[in-house]
Parts: structure tokens; sequence; C-alpha cells
């Protein structure tokens, strides 16, 4: 290993190393704040060690990890969103009493794995990043032991996603029988030979998108979210569903293009109809909801579903495209969600989640800003100009359209319909009038560095939204790194 | 720049109203006042200039008056293109003037949070002029989009019992059409760049687009539907009725007044001009549902008994005019869908503030019980026997100027639709006559201390009736305005139908 491969993983090697000081520190001196600085610190670090290779050629650091231009925009993104979680749970965590102080060690494992997946290029890798982020989060959701749903979601996610390993191993070990690799180039090179279709090949891909789905949250491998994000606290339900969610992507996305699996069409039809149930459930499923983390937990599923389909258009169109629409996506999906579930963990407590509808009842009247900026997630989410989501609803339909997958386009609109009447609930519930007796008056406690967190998201969802030329520059070029 | 600056003032006045609210409850409303003042002088300034060619780009063609560009997203050709021709000056014009009648309706009527109430009424006007000026067809979409959103706030904050139904429905109504209209705008650009290997999403470099018929037929159906939604016809109105009786008096006066008018425009502007031949397959249909649309809410309007719900349902019989107008696609039918819009914005805007004013002392929009208003509020009841007057299409007044002209444009193009079109104005004033049967005559009640007309509410109607008559006086000042902007339309698709 040379010293240029170890520069490209400087950011991976600061995050570990990270872990692994702030957990030395806490074993000296138990200090919250000064915890809290030190994994913030680690993170800042990493983002400078991307900042200052972003320029560089793509290096082959060992045959596992491939750090190019896509992998280092998914690691800031991640990192960037790992700051934001951190800066949530401290105001969160801070009022709790307890041990807080090994929650930021867990989010740094669980960073580590993600920025690893977003960068592998094998399947061990994949497999290694995928459990490291998976074993930190269940003891994240589990953090808050004393609520009752928090135990009972860990326990689900823990379960379930044991069965999904089984299956990406198995469908890993399937591919690997026949290729006799397990680099995705190599894979690649395989599937290009080949001529016929082959049957253990397709049920390999498949076990492996069932595996995948799971993380996903894609339908009819959906069932832990609404319970994870329920009894998740909300800072972490933010991270989950943002850093978990957008990795395994960005890592099927690399998967799929280098090891040129786009060539088995028929796989697309099962993607589609993966899309399909999603959209439609994800949404369907969201109405009758009353609680606004389970609400998000549907509609985020319904969202999966939209980014599969500029996914699935990468059958038809340049996979230039592909990766241009979906990371546009995830991109707004990452700074609306993670300033959703940062409403949420502003107004709650570490006593009571702020999560039912009701509490939502005149939230313009008594904080007019943070009702306006869940206002402008809500319709970003829902996909509505002016903020960041547009664009990205926008991505989707070009891409989509670009590869006439009508029909799948016909579903995201349905779909969209649909969305609006949930997120419309969340915003008329916000703007009716109170009783003054209706609400006893919580003095909410001051929780500055989540407002200010809440303030730059804002701004970012609006700057993408109203001229997104310079984010869709930044990953135009990265667009092309992937072949 | 003026262009620009007829968005931007009204936006931040809006939001300079919201914020003068800390400091004066009172206080945002006379920012509003201000702000559409300002605007006006924009709009005179504007419509001064027009002829010269210093507000034009080079390649503009001679019917605009003019336009400003910049770039915004050049990754896809997205440019910030506004233009004005004098159609769009026109329907700006309609606009501002109906931004003081909400403005002055709401007076009285808004009591709580004042302040957001002038901010969403703003930059809803705002939004709509955005719309009626913007070229590019991202542009338009965001745009259109935008003019939904404080429209919603408007009736689910301030509106009436039933309002967050009504306003839920016709967000999603017009959100959802909307992304059909999106798909198809996104379709004709991927194919605009097949054809010539460049992403624009300009009007002009659009129009010329080759597209196969069945392409531009599916094409137009996305833009179609979405602009029928907004006008509305039959069978996309089922949101009008409860968003226009629900919505605050100001709210009904935009909705009624300019924000249906979006529609017509877009099917003006885009909808023949971009497919003409595919528009000229489907002009029966299209046709016939304006007829539907005209007969239907005719006889919808005669069976209501709430006053606003009937004053609705006459906006959609009067849309249905401007659909068949369109569809006709010559100078006359034109020229009357033009009087149309902005006749009916005006007296559809005054019915609307009457059932405002009327709800405001009785408390009630139900017509069954009034009655006898006549003796006890002289003036508003004259004032609402003009406007119901004009809405049935008395000659001498503006509704009738357009309708005339729909119909005669129309009788060449498709004689028997005409003719049963031409019913509506026998059922016209059946439901216009009921309103003044069955609220203002009749045995008086007792009305204790019910006001008349203030002085604003009297010069604010003095001035609806000022232009009504106007109109319908004097049409040939409008209609040499629009006059060189349809004629160029009707050039370009005639050149695209036969090239």
């Amino acid at each position: 290993m040379n010293s240029n491969q170890f520069i490209a993983l400087a950011p991976i090697l600061i995050i570990a190393g990270a872990a692994v000081v702030t957990m030395l520190i806490i074993a000296i001196r138990r200090n919250f704040v000064l915890i809290n600085c030190v994994s913030a610190c680690g993170i800042l670090l990493s983002l400078l060690a991307v900042g200052l290779i972003w320029q560089a050629n793509p290096v082959q650091a060992t045959s596992l990890i491939r750090v190019d231009g896509y992998a280092l925009f998914y690691t800031a993104l991640l990192l960037l969103t790992g700051l934001s979680v951190i800066g949530l749970c401290y105001d969160y965590f801070k009022a709790r009493t307890g041990e807080n102080e090994e929650l930021f060690v867990l989010l740094l494992t669980a960073l580590l794995g993600a920025v690893v997946l977003v960068s592998s290029s094998h399947f061990a890798s994949f497999f290694i990043g995928l459990e490291t982020l998976s074993i930190s989060l269940f003891v994240l959701i589990s953090y808050t032991i004393n609520r009752q749903n928090s135990l009972e979601a860990a326990i689900k996610y823990l379960i379930l996603s044991g069965v999904s390993s089984a299956f990406l191993l198995f469908g890993m070990a399937l591919i690997y029988a026949q290729s006799g690799v397990l680099d995705f180039n190599g894979i690649g090179r395989y599937l290009m030979n080949q001529k016929d279709m082959n049957a253990l090949v397709l049920s390999g891909v498949i076990l492996i998108i069932a595996g995948v789905g799971f993380k996903l949250s894609l339908a009819p491998f959906h069932l832990w979210t609404p319970d994870v994000y329920e009894g998740a606290p909300s800072p972490i339900t933010a991270f989950i569903a943002t850093a978990s969610k957008g990795a395994v992507f960005a890592l099927l996305l690399r998967y799929f293009i280098s090891a040129y699996n786009y060539s088995y069409l028929p796989f697309l039809t099962v993607l589609s109809v993966i899309a399909v149930l999603s959209i439609l459930i994800g949404n369907l499923l969201a109405l009758l909801q009353n609680n606004v983390k389970r609400l998000l937990a549907y509609s985020s599923i319904g969202h999966m579903g939209y980014v599969l389909v500029a996914f699935i258009a990468g059958g038809r169109i340049a996979p230039a495209l592909v990766v241009e629409s979906v990371t546009f996506y995830l991109v707004t999906y990452f700074i609306t969600t993670i300033g959703a579930f940062g409403i949420i963990s502003v107004l709650s407590t570490p006593q009571i989640e702020a999560d039912d509808l009701s509490f939502y009842r005149g939230l313009f009247w008594r904080q007019p800003w943070l009702a306006t900026i869940f206002t402008l997630m809500l319709i970003s989410l829902a996909g509505i100009p002016l903020t960041a989501g547009f664009i990205g609803k926008f991505y989707i339909f070009a891409s989509g359209a670009d590869a006439r997958l009508w029909g799948l386009l016909l579903t995201v609109i349905v779909g969209s319909g649909l969305g609006l009447y949930y997120y419309l609930r969340v915003v008329v519930v916000m703007s009716m009038n109170v009783e003054a007796t209706a609400i006893e008056p919580v003095e909410p406690v001051q929780k500055r560095m989540s407002t200010t967190i809440l303030a730059v998201l804002t701004l970012l969802l609006l700057w993408f939204g109203l001229y997104p030329g310079h984010l869709i520059e930044s990953i135009l070029l990265i667009s092309n790194s992937l072949k | 720049m003026i262009l620009l600056a007829l968005i931007l003032v009204l936006f931040l006045g809006g939001l300079a109203a919201w914020f003068s609210e800390r400091w004066n409850p009172e206080a945002p409303r006379w920012v509003a006042v201000i702000t559409l003042s300002i605007e006006s002088l924009l709009v005179i300034v504007q419509y001064s200039a027009s002829g010269r060619i210093d507000y034009l780009s080079a390649g503009m063609p001679q019917a605009w008056i003019a336009d400003f560009q910049g770039a915004w997203i050049p990754r896809f050709g997205i440019g910030f293109h506004l233009a004005a021709d004098g159609l769009s000056l026109l329907l700006i014009a309609l606009t501002e003037f109906l931004g003081f009648m909400a403005v002055s309706s709401s007076w009285t009527e808004i009591r709580e949070r004042q302040g957001f109430f002038f901010f969403n009424l703003l930059s809803c006007l705002a939004g709509t002029i955005g719309v009626f000026l913007a070229l590019d067809l991202f542009l338009f979409f965001f745009f259109w989009e935008l003019m939904i959103i404080p429209m919603y706030f408007l009736i689910s904050i301030w509106g009436h019992e039933n309002r967050i139904y009504a306003a839920i429905k016709f967000f999603i109504f017009t959100q959802v059409s909307s992304l059909l209209m999106l798909v198809a705008i996104v379709a004709l650009v991927l194919k605009h760049h097949s054809n010539s290997g460049v992403y624009t999403f300009d009007y002009f470099d659009l129009l010329n687009t080759r597209l196969e018929p069945d392409v531009a037929l599916w094409l137009m159906a996305g833009f179609f539907i979405a602009f029928t939604v907004k006008l509305p016809a039959v069978p996309f109105h089922t949101w009008l009725p409860d968003a226009h009786t629900q919505a605050p008096t100001g709210g009904s006066v935009i909705l009624a007044g300019v924000m249906l008018k979006t529609g017509a425009y877009g099917l003006l502007r885009f909808v023949v001009p971009l497919f003409p031949e595919a528009a000229h397959e489907f002009a029966p249909i299209a046709m016939m549902l304006g007829t539907i649309s005209v007969l239907y809410a005719a006889v919808m309007a005669f069976a209501q008994s709430d006053l606003k719900r009937l004053i609705a349902y006459t906006s959609v019989s009067h849309m249905g005019f401007i659909l068949l107008g369109i569809f006709s696609w010559n100078f006359l039918a034109l020229q009357g869908a033009v009087i149309t819009m902005l006749a009916h914005g005006i007296s559809a805007a005054a019915l609307f503030m009457i059932a405002g004013a009327l709800q405001e002392r009785l408390h009630t929009r139900e017509m069954e019980r009034m009655g006898g208003l006549w003796s006890a509020i002289p003036h508003l009841s004259a004032f609402t026997l003009f406007f119901a007057m004009a809405s049935l299409g008395l000659p001498g007044l503006g509704n009738f100027i357009g309708e005339f002209l729909v119909l005669v444009g129309a009788f060449g193009v498709n004689a028997s639709l005409t003719v049963i079109t031409a019913l509506g104005l026998i059922l016209a004033p059946v439901y216009a006559l009921i309103i003044i049967q069955k609220a203002f005559h009749g045995p008086t009640r007792q009305y204790a201390g019910l006001r008349d007309f203030s002085r604003r509410e009297l010069a604010s109607f003095g001035l609806l009736v000022l232009i009504m008559v106007w109109l319908g006086i004097r049409p040939q000042a409008v209609l040499d305005i629009s006059a060189p902007a349809i004629k160029q339309d009707i050039q370009n698709t005639q050149a695209m139908e036969n090239g």
C-alpha cells in the first residue's frame, strides 16, 4: 500500500480513529459536552480530508475500496449528515439523565460503515460496511431503553436485519459460484462475456435486492420501517432515514453500473414492481397515520420508490444521467428528512416524543419559525417549487421520461397526489387555531444548536430549489466517475 | 427589468406586509395598498413604453412589447425568460386591478393575522403575474405551482366552515393535473433534444418542434388537462364550487377573477401554439366540453341555494365560452375569449364581493334566509342588479361583447355546437335573476341595524361599474391591445400546419 492510497483512505481512517479516541476519552472522563465536541471534530477533520483529495484522480485502495469522485461526494454528504445528527443529538440528550456519551461512539461507527459502503467496490467491503452500519444502529435505536417502543423497535430491526443479511450473503455466494470473483468490475467483465442469461446469477442478484430492499425499506420489505421510526429517538430516526438508506442506495447504484447488471432486463421488471408497490403502499398507508413519525416513515417508503424509478431508467439511458438524478434526489431527500426529524426532535423532550399529530396543533401561532421551516420541509417532500424537492422530482421525471417509463411516471404522479394529502394535513393542523386552554404551555428548552442546524438546512433547501445550478455542476463532476 | 420588478415588488411588498404587523396590526393592509399602487405605476410605465424597441431583445417577434432574459439552470437550458405582449399586459392589468378589489374587500372582513393574510394575497398575485409573463416552460411551471400555495393558505386559514376540505381538494386537483403537465413539458423538451441535440425550455425554441401526431396528441393532453382543471371545464370542475364557496372574499375575488384566467391563458399561449395539429384534431372534443360546461354549469347554478356556490357555477359556465372560443382558433373567437376573460374577471369578482359583503352583514350565504333586502340596503342591491345583468350578458356591458364575439367566431367552425351553446344565453338570465328574486325582492324581514355600503365599498364598486361599462361600450381599445398578439399566434400555427 503506497502513500497515495493512504491519503485516499484518510477520510475513512479519520472516522475510525475518531471512534476509538472518543471511546478512550469516555473511559477516562465522562463529559457529555467534551465527547460531543470530539466526535464533531473528528467528522470535521474527515470532511477536511475529503476536501483536500476532492480533485485527485480515482484511487483503488486495496481491492476492497475505490475512492473516486462518486465515493467522495457521498462521503461528504454522509459526514455532513452525521454532523447535523450529532448537533440534534446534543440538544436532544443533554437534558437526559444517564449515560449519553456512548451514543456518539456508535454514531461514528455507523458513519464509518456508511462511508465504507459508498466507496466499496467489492462484495467483502459491501458486507462489512453494511454490518458495521447495522450493528451500530441496533444499539442506537434502543438507546432510550426506558421507553417501551424503543426496545421493541430495536429487536424488530435486529431480527429482520439478520434475515436480510442472510439473503444478501446467499445472493453473493450464488454470484461468486458462477463468476468466481467478488469485485464489482470482475463480475462486470464476467457478465459482459456471457451471452445468455444465467439463472443462478439472476437469482443471486434478486437475493441481493431482497437484502438491500430491506435496508432501503422498499415494499414488500418495508414492515419494520414505521415501528423503528417511531421507536427510535428522533435524531437517530433522522440518521436511519438518511445516512443508512442513502449509503445503501449509493452502493447499489455503483454495483449496478460497474458490475454491468443493467443488462439483465427481466431484473428491471422486478425492480419496477417493487417501485410501484413502494410508491403505492407507502403513500396509501401514510394517509392513515396520526403519528408524524410513522407518517414520515411511510412517506419515506414512497420516496425510495421514486428514486427507484430514476434508478430503473438506467436500463435505457446513459448511466451519467441516472447518477445525476439519483444523487440530486438523495441530496434533497437528506436535507428535507433531517429537517423534518430535526423539528420533531426540537419539540421533543427525552420523556415525550413530539410525534402525535395533536402536538402540532396551532404550531404556526405558537412557534412561527419552526412551523414555517416544517412547512417548507413538507412541501419539499411533496415536491412543490421553491424548494429543492421540486428539482429532485423534476430529475425523476426527466430520467423517467427519457427512458419512456410512462407507467412508472404515472404511478409517481398518483403517489404525489396521495402524498399531498397527508403532508397538507400536517400543515393544516399546524395552522389551526388553538384555544388557549387546550394545550398546556410547555416552556420549550432552548435548543440553539438544533435551531441553527435547521436554519442552515432551510437555507440549503431554498438555495437548491431556487438556484440548483451549483449543486448540479458538482454532481455532474462525479456522474462520470463510475464506469 | 420592469417585468422582473412586476413580480418582485409584489413579493417583497407581501413580506413587508407580513412584518409590518408587529409594528401595527392595521399596517399590513396599507402596505398592501402601497405595494399595489407601485405595481400599477409599473404596469402603466410598461404599457406606455409599448412599441419601443429598446425593451425588446433582438430576435423577439414584433408582437411582443418587452422581455427579460437571464440564465437560470444552464444544465437543462432553462432560462429566466419573461416577456409581455398585449395579451399578458391586459391580464396583468386585470390582476392589478382585482388585487386592489381583493384588498378592499378584505379591509374589515379579515381581523385575524392580517400580516400573513396580505402576504399570501400579494404573493399569490406575484405568482399569477409570473404565470402571465413566463416564456420558459420550466419557469412557467414554477410560477404555476407557486401561485397555488398562498391560495391554499388563504382558503385553509381564513375560509369558512368547511375550509380545510375545500383547500385540500383545490390543492390536490391543481397539483396532480400540473404534474401531468410537467411530464408533458419534460417529454417535449427531450423530444426537442433528440431532434436538435439541444436542451432548451424556451418557448420560442420549442414552438417549432417536430412531433409525430400521436406523440403530439399525448403531450397536448398533458397540458390540456392541467389548464382545463384550472379553467375549469366539466368534468374537472368539481374543486371550484367548494374552493370558491369556502374561500374568504379576497380569496374568491383572486380565484375567480384572475386564477381561472391562467387556465385560459395557458390554453391560448401554450396548448394550441405548441401543438397546432393535435389541437386542431382535438378541437371538436374541446369545444364540446366547452358547450357542456356552459349549459351544465348554468343549470347547476340555478339549483344552488348558497349564493357563493351559485356564483361559482356561473364562473364555470362563462369559462365554457372561453374554451369554445380558444379551440375555434380564429381571430374573432379569440378576441371574444380575451374580452370574456376580462369581463368575467370583473363581473365575477364584483359578485363575490357582494356575496362577501352580504355574509359580513347577515352571517349567511343561504338565499333562503335573505329576501326583501332591496328596501333595507338599496345601494348594495342596485349594484347586485347591475352585475347580475352584466353576468347574464346584457348588451352594452363587457360580457355581452365577449360572448357575442366567441359565438360569431365559433359559428364558422362548428355551427351546431355554437347553436347549442347559445342556449346558455337563455339559461344565464334564469340564474342571474333568481339571485335578485330570492335575495332582494319579496317580503322584507326584520334586518336590525343593517348597514348599506360604506364609502370604501361604494368607491370600489363604482370603479368596477365604470370598467364594465367601458368594456361594453368601447371594447375596441382593449381589442387593439390584444390584436397583434393574437394575429401573430394565428399566423404561427398556420405556418406550422402548412409547413
